[in-house]
């Protein structure tokens, strides 16, 4: 059974907690048991506590495929790209390299690139994606575009992005504020003294 | 005699920890599971919902219990990785015996001849020192079946008034404080009520790392509307994206809460209506404040003026809000004075008993709020019955089946124990579900008290830090191994069911309680067959009393997914929203929705006074302490379980880089850390989110990696819970690495 094509996944990274839910939960995936295809990345700890989980954005034209020469790389009729094919991987990195979000990951031992497929066991059954099912501040979130616009009004998600000259869109969508920029907070900004970090933005998710 | 045996390195390689990881069936795939058990995670008090895979006896992984109200298949990693406690290689299998001939000092013995033994030497102690002088240490990760069989066991089988729990360092000031101003202590919403409020005020709590899967409540609320604010002397990841985030000075939350009080009154953000009709002692309180301006309240907490005031601008006229509270505010040694405060600030409101109106304390333990009701606390008995009142006293008598005159007295706290195991008034301990050697503060203390009894028998399912000072160790068991119930953060009794059997010799700890009382032949009482004969009494026990269960079936937890208590009647349903206009409650009867005899809440007088110990000269620096997300309490499971160690594998120190510059301390230099009791060399995190004058460890480790041996034994004077939160340190950078670097894993 496909996985529906109303069924979405967003990732919003202004939820994210760093709590690495979704990583130890992936790697408990019955078709890569031991193996997460999930990164969670800290943006810079020094300056925040800002973290990123990143799962395969399932490109309508995905690069790992594209640079693929062993032609391992498959997209299913609905959407998802897959794990490379065991009997067509060479193990060349070309995928690893050229994705922009750097989501494939090269098995050695197996001499195999292993990525996200989003839980098709799953998902093909109509279950969420186990990340997006564990994920307590539901960054990671699966569910139907009517679902996410009810229940998220003040991001929207997007789907295109642009990396140099190339710009790729995605199936999964990426949650952005509808009005907001990017600041790094440093504590002693809302301290009684004199502030010497960059000034702290008190009211800063206020529309 | 109790005394460590041999080198540390001897017992870690009997004993562990040791890492489990997925390996044969676990990591097989397409394996099937014989069966699929409903149950709750066995670590903190969000409680949530989960299905063990469980085959031939063994759980294999788990799968998330999407329907499962509170949590919906959210997990945080704890829960993930739970799994993998079971059938872990450092499993207590038999009874063990301090032998200094066998490695690691202890040899195996049989069951029956430990309890023997266990049971001699309680006789003994109580015979030759008095029933007082054996003490109990118990906790509130069992189940509150287990939590009131250990209650009823010191007072009727030992007949002694020494027991007390791990919810000593956890929840007694958000106990005390409840008490005082609502005379019940429970969180007075659920959490479903975050959904449709203009604020949620969170005070001391890091709930990314703590209460995770609290986390999409409070981004939910903000979705729908909600102003976060945040206070913590950390800017923690929840606070990253709040909208307004308050650093406060490590121990001065009270000069905050009147600090805002005071801008409340003076902008009139008041309820008067609600402060005329429903509580008392609101006068006291507004003339107390009245010395609490902005520029004072700054200088005291530390936060800038301008904050305070929009803090108190996005409080003061909401119509509706939601306060939440834990540890962080709770550690001090005015914790109690602390969550005073911070419900003076929501009594003056008026915001509270309706939808979208509420407070609740976040509880730390599986059965944090369970654990601290039902008569395993020093001075408490089954249904938050005080064990002091003649009448209280006289019902649980009666159901019990005993003499009230025979029935013990207070007790002292958990710490005190170890100051009465000084002075020589006790000299033998049981201890199950506790860890004192790691948890408790001035640690160095804490080991050589453990030394110095007698006798110590710890009940365990891996040796944990403290059970390598025992002389007998029984082997108990994992939650899944037993049933019971549990109440979890919003006060909803909740049912653990059990998946595995015991491995080896170990037992249900209810049972091996059974058998000690059985053994000094005083087993009237004790001859359950099961928890679910043991619920059945405690609901009696309880009924009546302000935490009343006596209405929660097993049956109808099941139904229902979980009750909420009070529950007086078997047609009760249960009320998940406390404090509600016009609600009936066995202490007011009616007179008022607060559990006093006039049916009003408190206001109280809530004095700011410093930490027991401030900074000065020679030790500068405020050190406070916490969790991290992968791992629980003192280590005992989390630093058994491989891919949560991996997480977060070893203690850091995080410092801002204001003080780091003037200490020549870089990221990941090797660090001291001192106070007047103790040191410890870890490796320095430097982070702007914490602030300059203040420095944090985590305290999950043990040994040579404890924090806890530098923290302070200060106790609030109401609660006796210690002053984790604040104590003066020294830091500088270390001349090297610390010897155990090169000796120890990083979970060991």
């Amino acid at each position: 059974m496909p996985v529906p094509e109303r069924m979405e996944f967003f990732i919003d990274p202004g939820r994210c907690i760093g709590c690495q839910a979704c990583v130890q939960a992936c790697s408990e995936c019955d078709t890569h048991k031991g193996q997460s295809m999930i990164h969670l990345e800290f943006v810079h700890r020094a300056y925040t506590t800002q973290t990123v989980p990143v799962v395969c954005m399932h490109c309508d034209s995905p690069t790992c495929a594209e640079v693929c020469p062993a032609d391992a790389i498959k997209k299913t009729g609905d959407g998802v790209v897959q794990t490379a094919r065991k009997p067509r991987c060479i193990a060349c990195n070309n995928c690893v390299l050229a994705c922009p979000f750097g989501v494939p990951k090269m098995n050695t031992e197996a001499e195999l690139m292993m990525k996200c497929d989003m839980c098709y066991d799953r998902t093909s059954e109509g279950k969420k994606p186990m990340c997006a099912t564990v994920c307590p501040s539901q960054a990671l979130f699966y569910g139907t575009r009517e679902e996410i616009e009810a229940i998220r009004p003040r991001s929207a998600p997007t789907h295109a992005f642009r990396f140099g000259g190339q710009t790729v869109t995605t199936k999964v969508g990426m949650m952005l504020p509808r009005r907001r920029e990017a600041e790094y907070l440093d504590v002693t900004a809302a301290m009684h003294e004199e502030g010497r970090g960059k000034a702290i933005l008190l009211n800063m998710l206020e529309e | 005699m109790a005394k460590t045996p041999r080198t540390e390195l001897e017992i870690i390689e009997q004993f562990g920890p040791h890492l489990a990881r997925a390996t044969g069936i676990r990591a097989e795939t397409g394996a099937q599971p014989d069966a699929l058990v409903k149950t709750h995670c066995c670590f903190c008090g969000q409680q949530c919902g989960i299905q063990l895979k469980v085959k031939d006896n063994e759980i294999i992984g788990f799968e998330p219990w999407t329907d499962f109200p509170f949590n919906k298949g959210m997990l945080c990693p704890k829960g993930v990785k739970r799994y993998l406690q079971n059938g872990h290689p450092d499993r207590l299998l038999t009874a063990i015996e301090r032998d200094p001939n066998s490695r690691g000092g202890f040899r195996p013995m049989k069951y029956e001849d430990a309890i023997r033994r266990v049971a001699g030497e309680i006789e003994r102690i109580q015979r030759e020192y008095g029933p007082d002088a054996f003490a109990l240490l118990s906790g509130a990760s069992l189940t509150t079946e287990k939590c009131y069989l250990m209650g009823k066991f010191a007072r009727m089988c030992l007949k002694t008034a020494n027991i007390d729990y791990n919810g000593r360092l956890c929840m007694v000031s958000a106990g005390a404080g409840n008490k005082k101003a609502f005379g019940i202590d429970r969180s007075g919403n659920p959490w479903s009520d975050m959904a449709n409020t203009e604020v949620v005020w969170v005070s001391g709590s890091n709930v990314a790392e703590c209460s995770p899967i609290t986390t999409n409540y409070l981004w939910q609320a903000r979705e729908q509307g909600a102003k976060i604010i945040i206070v913590d002397p950390r800017l923690t990841p929840i606070a990253r994206t709040c909208d307004l985030f308050l650093p406060v000075k490590p121990g001065r939350d009270i000069a905050l809460f009147n600090g805002i009080l005071h801008l409340m009154i003076e902008n009139d953000w008041l309820d008067h209506d609600f402060i005329e009709n429903y509580t008392v002692g609101f006068e006291d309180v507004a003339a107390h404040v009245a010395q609490w301006t902005p520029r004072h309240t700054a200088e005291v907490t530390g936060i800038a003026e301008r904050a305070i005031r929009e803090a108190a601008e996005m409080w003061g006229p909401a119509k509706s809000s939601f306060l939440l509270h834990a540890r962080g505010m709770e550690h001090h040694t005015h914790g109690v004075q602390n969550v005073l405060g911070a419900i003076n600030m929501v009594l003056a409101s008026g915001r509270i008993g309706r939808p979208g109106c509420g407070y609740g304390t976040i509880v730390g333990q599986a059965n944090g709020q369970g654990g601290r009701e039902h008569g395993q606390k020093c001075d408490q008995l089954p249904g938050w019955r005080d064990i002091t009142n003649p009448e209280h006293r006289a019902y649980v008598a009666g159901v019990w089946g005993m003499d009230e005159k025979e029935m013990p007295g207070p007790g002292v706290d958990a710490y005190e124990i170890f100051r009465k195991v000084e002075k020589g008034e006790i000299q033998g301990l049981l201890s199950i579900c506790f860890n004192p050697k790691v948890s408790l503060p001035d640690s160095h203390f804490i080991e050589r008290m453990l030394d110095k009894l007698e006798f110590y028998v710890a009940i365990d399912f891996f040796l944990n830090d403290s059970a390598r000072h025992a002389d007998v160790v029984l082997p108990g068991s994992l939650q899944e191994e037993d049933e019971g119930t549990v109440t979890q953060v919003e006060g909803r009794v909740i049912k653990i069911n059990k998946a595995v059997d015991c491995p080896g010799e170990a037992r249900q700890d209810w049972v091996i309680i059974q058998d000690i009382a059985r053994a000094l032949g005083r087993e009237k009482g004790f001859t359950f067959r099961e928890p679910r004969e043991i619920w059945d009494e405690l609901r009696i026990a309880s009924k009546g009393g302000v935490a009343d269960y006596s209405g929660i079936s097993y049956e109808k937890i099941e139904a229902q997914m979980g009750v909420f208590w009070p529950c007086p009647s078997e047609e009760h349903p249960g009320t998940p929203r406390l404090f509600e206009k016009g609600s009936w409650n066995p202490v007011a009867k009616g007179a008022g929705p607060f559990y006093f005899p006039d049916g009003r809440a408190r206001f109280n007088v809530a004095a700011y006074s410093p930490p027991a110990e401030d900074v000065d000269a020679d030790y500068p620096t405020i050190l406070t302490t916490g969790r991290v997300v992968s791992h629980f309490l003192s280590g005992t499971q989390t630093r058994r379980i491989g891919p949560l160690v991996d997480q977060y594998p070893e203690p850091r120190v995080e410092i801002h880089p204001r003080l780091a510059e003037t200490l020549g301390i870089t990221d990941g230099d090797w660090t001291t850390v001192r106070s007047r009791r103790g040191e410890i060399t870890l490796r320095a995190m430097v982070v702007r989110t914490i602030r300059p004058d203040t420095v944090f460890v985590p305290y999950h480790w043990a040994g040579r990696k404890s924090i806890n041996r530098l923290t302070i034994a200060a106790q609030d004077p109401i609660s006796k819970i210690p002053e984790y939160k604040v104590c003066a340190v020294r830091v500088e950078k270390a001349a090297g690495p610390p010897d155990y670097a090169a000796e120890l894993e990083p979970q060991q």
